[in-house]
């Protein structure tokens, strides 16, 4: 068991070691050994920039500025139809569920040459709007999927009290539905930010110039070129990396609801 | 009413998933070469070329070598994983959540990570990365040139290929760092199922003379197929789409040897502007993943229904 653990920690180990070594401290024959002192060089170059390297600050911000309406969006989107979906099935409603499920299953190369077209006429494309607009129906498969299981648990009897007390559709969603849909929202939430904060093939395509560029690209930028200065490029990583492992390391038990539900079978 | 409020959600994936899948199945029929559109039809010419390609069949070849390795490691790692966490030793929510972290981070960040991991530094006196460690360890004979190995092994050239099949080394840290990120995954999985199975029907085996071994082959593991099977489709439909990992180790590198569709694609329409061949290409993906996944699809909803 603790081979395994050794197994799984040993890169985070490596990238913390390099990004706290300062720039004369680095050299290739001792890189799996500690910093002889702590330096916090590495993230400031990763960060700011200077030398040759584009600080990733402007990127990260371009992430913090797309991942939260995105995210908000596709939760809201996701609650509405797992409502429907759930509570006011319809003739032809599971067929239609599962054509929109297939949505998340789909490799994304076989819509990108629709999409950047669309997206230009749109004015949209290169810029983050744009690909908020793309991570919000992008994400509405997995949200609906979570909120339907969801929804599903809710018993009937509640919203038959609510009938009765003269509640219509919209004022069962409003005032029972919603109120009780906390758990679900953070669920979901939460596997939106992760999964917008770590995408990669959207970031790509759609951002074209570099001010605009989300963090995982940003980050791709820094390491994919003939550069040579690990520490920063391990910095760098372990930025990236932050904000979803903090989730992770605060929120974990949500974020695993969230995956399970993605294989349809939690 | 109900209609109405789902009405959005169903117009943007009508249009963002199907319509656009339709455009792209379009463009694949026609001749379209640089900048400007040209939709001159010309039947399924471009997935005569995509197919006839040397290129491509290298693609399909790394496609089904990865597939292979990522699946079984993932699902004898996870199942291994699910066993021992389900034990309940000491520690277990500790080393549940160091087996699963690498889910909530980005491939790329993976990718860079691994990438420095196997660069394999000048073999045998200057190494770097791992091939540091082995030398340290004694272990000199084991270094590799890892992601930039360009072997295929065995390299068997048949004439009706265009492309050496076996694997291709630099594929190997490729995988290990895929099932780094993955097999935490299959330890859920495998988890819920375990968590599943009930005492009594473990111990009926047991009074009937079964010994621990036993209850695991002849009780847990037919008990735990459902989930193999849908560990099987989801990862074997995530590998079909790899992208990300393979941008960030190698970037399909040396020469073509890791180059897996979902990159081709990209560099043919981003890069080369073949537009209408790399839609092509997108189609194969989205066909392969198709089988895998909407006889999956349709079984999970079904059964729920009941």
């Amino acid at each position: 068991m603790i081979v395994f653990a050794i197994f799984f920690l040993f890169p985070i180990y490596l990238l913390l070691i390099t990004a706290l070594k300062s720039f004369d401290q680095v050299s290739l024959s001792r890189m799996w050994d500690l910093p002889t002192s702590l330096s916090f060089e590495s993230f400031d170059r990763a960060w700011n920039g200077g030398d040759g390297v584009i600080g990733m600050r402007g990127s990260f911000f371009n992430s913090i500025y797309l991942v939260f309406p995105a995210t908000i969006f596709s939760c809201l989107l996701g609650s509405m139809n797992g409502y429907v979906l759930s509570k006011w099935r319809f003739p032809g409603s599971d067929t239609l569920f599962t054509l929109i499920l297939f949505g998340m299953f789909i490799p994304y190369q076989s819509v990108l040459v629709p999409l950047v077209q669309v997206l230009r006429t749109m004015n949209l494309y290169g810029t983050i709007p744009g690909l908020i607009l793309v991570h919000i129906i992008y994400g509405i498969p997995i949200t609906t999927l979570i909120f339907r299981n969801y929804y599903a648990t809710v018993p009937t009897e509640l919203l038959e009290a609510g009938k009765i007390d003269g509640a219509d559709f919209f004022g069962i969603y409003r005032y029972i539905m919603l109120p009780i849909s906390a758990p679900g929202f953070v669920v979901v939430a939460i596997w939106q930010f992760t999964s917008i904060w770590n995408e990669f093939l959207f970031g790509l395509i759609i951002t074209n110039s570099p001010d605009k560029r989300p963090v995982t690209v940003a980050l791709q930028n820094l390491s994919g070129s003939q550069f040579t200065q690990w520490n920063v490029q391990m910095a760098g990583a372990l930025l990236v990396a932050l904000p979803t492992m903090l989730i992770y390391l605060f929120l974990g038990r949500y974020f695993l609801r969230g995956l399970m539900a993605g294989s349809l079978k939690g | 009413m109900a209609f109405l409020m789902i009405l959005p959600s169903i117009i943007a994936i009508a249009i963002f998933v199907y319509g656009f899948i339709g455009w792209t199945a379009f463009v694949s029929l026609t001749a379209w070469t640089g900048i400007k559109p040209d939709f001159t039809f010309v039947g399924l010419d471009n997935y005569v070329t995509v197919f006839g390609n040397g290129r491509f069949q290298t693609n399909m070849r790394n496609t089904v070598v990865f597939t292979a390795f990522f699946l079984v490691t993932c699902l004898v790692l996870g199942m291994l994983l699910a066993v021992m966490v389900d034990s309940r030793v000491k520690g277990e929510p500790f080393f549940r959540s160091v087996y699963l972290f690498p889910m909530a981070i980005s491939f790329i960040v993976t990718g860079v990570a691994w990438r420095w991991i196997f660069t394999p530094g000048s073999v045998p006196n200057d190494p770097t990365g791992v091939n540091l460690l082995l030398q340290r360890a004694g272990l000199g004979f084991l270094q590799s040139n890892w992601i930039a190995d360009n072997r295929v092994i065995p390299d068997w050239y048949p004439d009706w290929s265009k492309t050496k099949l076996g694997v291709p080394m630099a594929m190997v840290p490729v995988i290990i760092a895929a099932v780094w990120q993955m097999s935490g995954f299959t330890m859920a999985m495998y988890l819920a199922g375990l968590r599943g199975i009930s005492e009594e029907i473990k111990e009926a085996a047991r009074v009937d003379g079964c010994d621990e071994l036993g209850v695991f082959r002849y009780v847990t593991l037919p008990l735990l197929r459902p989930v193999t099977l849908s560990a099987v489709v989801i990862l074997g439909h995530i590998s079909m789409k790899i992208f990300d990992l393979v941008v960030s180790m190698t970037n399909g590198g040396p020469g073509n040897a890791t180059e897996v569709p979902g990159l081709y694609m990209y560099t043919q329409v981003f890069s080369a502007n073949k537009i209408a061949q790399g839609a092509a290409v997108a189609m194969i993906m989205l066909v392969l993943v198709a089988l895998l996944i909407v006889p999956y699809l349709r079984s999970s909803v079904s059964k729920e229904v009941e």
